[in-house]
């Protein structure tokens, strides 16, 4: 039981991480929390089965499509929900726009689609539904690279430096003729990307399902909550340990005391360090 | 009388549909009744509170639950079901607390995050604990006792309660609490320096908002007459907030014909049913990006006629005595050694400053000297690392913000801080808030407590805004008015205290010349009626016109101090700042 714990939690864990890096990504650029983190993910595994078993595309090329789509799904969400509200920061309507867009998207898939979880493509076929079956260690390794990969573009390439002077500073990056608008759509972009990875990355766990949107949105947000906005590092250590959490919970004592483990825990924690565990404290108000 | 007329209009038609003979439309009826009952309760905290509790529909589940289950005798003996109603309000109230604790501390986002997890959670715990509620079976709703079993009948108390709630919601949109959480929404920095306190007022509305839902929950499940977890989707939270935001934030007509006409609306498109949160999502996207103002904002044809341009402010001084009539404050705002850094930069490096009663006290430096600072380390925004700050024997740096007001310190901001969709003199009556002696409970009824203060406020509201010279914009939308005007109304919130000390941070930025002088004999003449004025400006005409006292602070510190004319002839301040 032990090894069936690890492998599912670490591999749910990993899919939380990566949504809490798809939160993160889109809120460095442009300081907006958007409710379309869980969508992508739930695109991810939606897609990869539309094109993979339903239109019968190779798989590589399946994948290829898939994250093309949500990067086009993030760039949507900038200009129609992001981008209009930025200019009221101060208001928190993004709240509202990204949650009526998120909403659109999930009402979208369950009338095109459908409401019933759909089966997702075996992808290489490695396992035997054991604790080492791909489905386990896909998203642990599509967290990996993802980290891996955006380790790499933050710190090595000139656009990289660009995505974090712009959340660094916006004004000065701006006055140094960083093209700010560009960018941020790019982040989306990239968000999109990172989405659909954990989605198609756990599509043999968690399905081609319309509703696990709502819940990556939930739990891909805790631990960027308890991990501090931003801050990428905090998402992962705080999305595997959900993961793990959660799963131990499941095994031992069922479903619902863990979801409500969970929640107590996260509003204990957020009434106690309101800018998370390793966030930085608020800025000036007056 | 005539704002009351369109509510007599709807609840008269509603009165009148069951005689139309139409069993099914009665029927829709009493929903979108039911509904209201939640969402009249739920306006107070998102349209007036601005709080964005989305997952609403958690309450509405837990009120049906409860219910159902108190009258099926699940846990304990079986229950009548008013007792069981009233019950599940209770149990509404308190989880409507809970739910609404994260909002005292935590931004808008994680505050909706938390509102939709306990909604999930809710659901999953009505279909886990099959012993009581039924599991996924589900179980009946309460039947009600004669004569409320039948449709109309049903119809009728829903109606009622319906038309209660529109009273009393209405009641506490006029009241002194209406117009704080408004406040909170807009201008909560200003919201502080009022004194009023953030977590009580929240933790009030989410006590009344939940106990409606969780109401509303009940008289659903008997409109049900049988309840499963699958009956509560996260559509019908779509619905309620959805219908606050068309109706308009901060009105209760709007979001009532928000929920009717969003009950009403998949009736006539029958095909539509399946897109329905569909069309719910896109036009919330729509109103959110197009008309933030929602129904009530088009329907506001008042605030579109033009003003009277070249208007000037003319203050009345001569009235301020009518509003200071306290005499001289008896006590010294005290600054000694404050020190306040901000990484690592020290905004404010050991300062010693006294403000006295019935005097102006000037405050002068270059930028990022640390005036403003130094004045928000008063009213409390920032806490002091070393040094004190005292009124009298009261030590303030260890007092909440909003303790300031009660102590008779008011201030205004550089950039004034106003709620834009209020008037005139509502903005200015929000000055008052903490002098009203009505409870919640008594306003939600209008008892004459809650009426006296309404007078009264109203009536120091209207001499405030005499004084300031606005009279005329009473009735005006605040956002309308020019940024001037905005400093004097700011003055006159700030009067509504009484205030003994009152803090000026840059009044006469972006005045005209003949308002600058108006300004400086309107200070002038605040503190001859005894009260302490601290003055920041960058306008040295004015510092030296109407100052007592100036301090010329540099770099965090005090560069030089004493009369007007002392400081003109300071050598360092000259050279440093005023220019040869």
């Amino acid at each position: 039981m032990l090894a069936s714990i690890l492998a599912s939690g670490l591999a749910i864990g990993a899919v939380y991480a990566l949504i809490g890096i798809t939160y993160n990504t889109m809120y460095t650029a442009s300081r907006v929390m958007s409710f379309t983190a869980g969508q992508l993910g739930m695109l991810g595994g939606v897609l990869g089965s539309l094109f993979i078993l339903r239109l019968g595309l190779p798989a590589a090329i399946g994948f290829v499509v898939t994250l093309i789509a949500c990067a086009a799904i993030g760039v949507v969400t900038e200009i129609v929900a992001v981008r209009p509200v930025l200019g009221k920061l101060d208001q928190h309507l993004y709240v509202l726009s990204t949650l009526a867009f998120a909403l659109m998207i999930q009402q979208v898939t369950a009338i095109e689609w459908s409401t019933e979880p759909q089966p997702f493509p075996r992808l290489l076929g490695i396992g035997n539904g054991g604790p080492w079956d791909e489905k386990f260690w896909l998203p642990l390794v599509a967290c990996a690279a993802v980290t891996g990969g955006l380790e790499f573009l933050y710190r090595r390439t000139l656009v990289g430096r660009a995505f974090l002077a712009i959340s660094e500073d916006n004004f000065a990056a701006r006055a140094l003729g960083l093209p700010e608008r560009n960018l941020r759509m790019a982040s989306y972009a990239l968000a999109g990307v990172v989405g659909g990875i954990a989605g198609f990355a756990s599509g043999e766990l968690l399905l081609a399902f319309f509703a696990n949107g709502a819940m990556l949105n939930f739990y891909g947000f805790v631990p960027v909550a308890l991990g501090g906005l931003g801050n990428n590092r905090g998402a992962i250590i705080g999305g595997i340990a959900l993961g793990l959490f959660q799963q131990a919970a499941n095994f031992t004592v069922g479903g619902v005391f863990s979801s409500v483990a969970v929640f107590v825990v996260f509003i204990v924690v957020l009434l106690a360090a309101p800018q998370g565990l390793f966030g930085s404290s608020r800025a000036r108000r007056v | 009388m005539r704002s009351m007329f369109p509510f007599l209009i709807v609840f008269g038609l509603a009165a009148v549909l069951p005689f139309t003979g139409s069993d099914y439309w009665t029927l829709i009826a009493t929903r979108a009744a039911i509904y209201w009952v939640l969402v009249s309760g739920l306006n107070l905290a998102v349209g007036f509170g601005g709080q964005l509790a989305i997952g609403y529909v958690a309450l509405l589940t837990l009120g049906a639950y409860t219910a159902s289950v108190l009258v099926a005798g699940n846990l304990g003996p079986a229950w009548p079901a008013f007792p069981a109603l009233g019950a599940a309000g209770v149990v509404g109230a308190v989880a409507g607390v809970i739910i609404g604790l994260p909002a005292l501390r935590l931004r808008t986002f994680y505050f909706a995050m938390t509102t939709l997890g306990f909604a999930t959670i809710l659901t999953q715990v009505a279909l886990a604990w099959q012993g009581v509620t039924g599991g996924g079976i589900g179980l009946p709703g309460p039947t009600l006792p004669a004569p409320f079993d039948t449709g109309p009948g049903f119809y009728f108390l829903c109606l009622a309660f319906a038309a209660f709630c529109t009273w009393i919601t209405a009641n506490v949109a006029h009241s002194r609490f209406g117009r704080a959480l408004v406040a909170i929404r807009d201008a909560e920095v200003a919201a502080e320096a009022i004194g009023i306190s953030k977590p009580a007022l929240l933790v009030t509305v989410f006590l009344f908002s939940g106990a409606t839902a969780a109401i509303a929950g009940g008289l659903f499940a008997t409109l049900q007459s049988y309840i499963t977890p699958d009956a509560f989707t996260f559509d019908l939270s779509v619905l309620f907030f959805i219908a606050i935001l068309i109706g308009g934030r901060g009105s209760i007509l709007g979001p009532l014909l928000g929920t009717i006409i969003l009950t009403v609306l998949p009736e006539f498109a029958a095909p539509l049913v399946a897109w329905s949160t569909f069309l719910y999502a896109a036009l919330l996207l729509i109103i959110v990006l197009v008309i933030p103002g929602g129904i009530a904002d088009l329907l506001d044809f008042a605030n579109r006629r033009p003003l009277e341009r070249n208007r000037a402010i003319i203050p009345r001084p001569e009235l301020l005595a009518e509003i200071l009539d306290h005499g001289a404050a008896r006590a010294t705002i005290d600054l000694r050694g404050v020190v306040l850094s901000f990484g690592g930069v020290r905004a404010i490096d050991g300062l010693d400053l006294q403000i006295e009663p019935r005097q102006v006290h000037g405050l002068i430096g270059p930028n990022g000297s640390g005036k403003t600072t130094t004045l928000n380390v008063i009213s409390g925004y920032y806490r002091p690392e070393h040094g004190t700050v005292g009124l009298g024997d009261v030590d303030l740096s260890h007092q909440p913000t909003q303790a300031r007001a009660g102590l008779g310190i008011a201030r205004t901001f550089q950039t004034p801080r106003l709620i834009g969709e209020a008037s005139v003199l509502q903005n200015v009556m929000i000055g008052g808030s903490i002098n009203g002696t009505a409870s919640f409970a008594e306003s939600l009824l209008t008892l004459p407590r809650h009426r006296r203060d309404e007078r009264r406020l109203r009536a120091q509201a209207t001499l405030a805004l005499r004084v300031v010279g606005l009279e005329s914009l009473a009735a005006v939308r605040a956002d309308r008015l020019q940024h001037s005007e905005l400093r004097f109304m700011e003055i006159a919130r700030a009067l509504m205290l009484h205030p003994t000390f009152i803090l000026l941070d840059e009044p006469a930025a972006g005045l005209s010349t003949d308002e600058i002088k108006r300004l400086g004999e309107l200070i002038k003449r605040i503190s001859q009626r005894g009260t302490g004025v601290l003055l920041v400006e960058h306008h040295a005409d004015l510092i030296f016109d109407i100052c007592d006292t100036v301090t010329v602070l540099n770099l965090g510190r005090e560069l030089a101090a004493g009369t007007p004319s002392d400081i003109r002839a300071h050598k360092e301040v000259v050279s440093a700042y005023l220019g040869a």
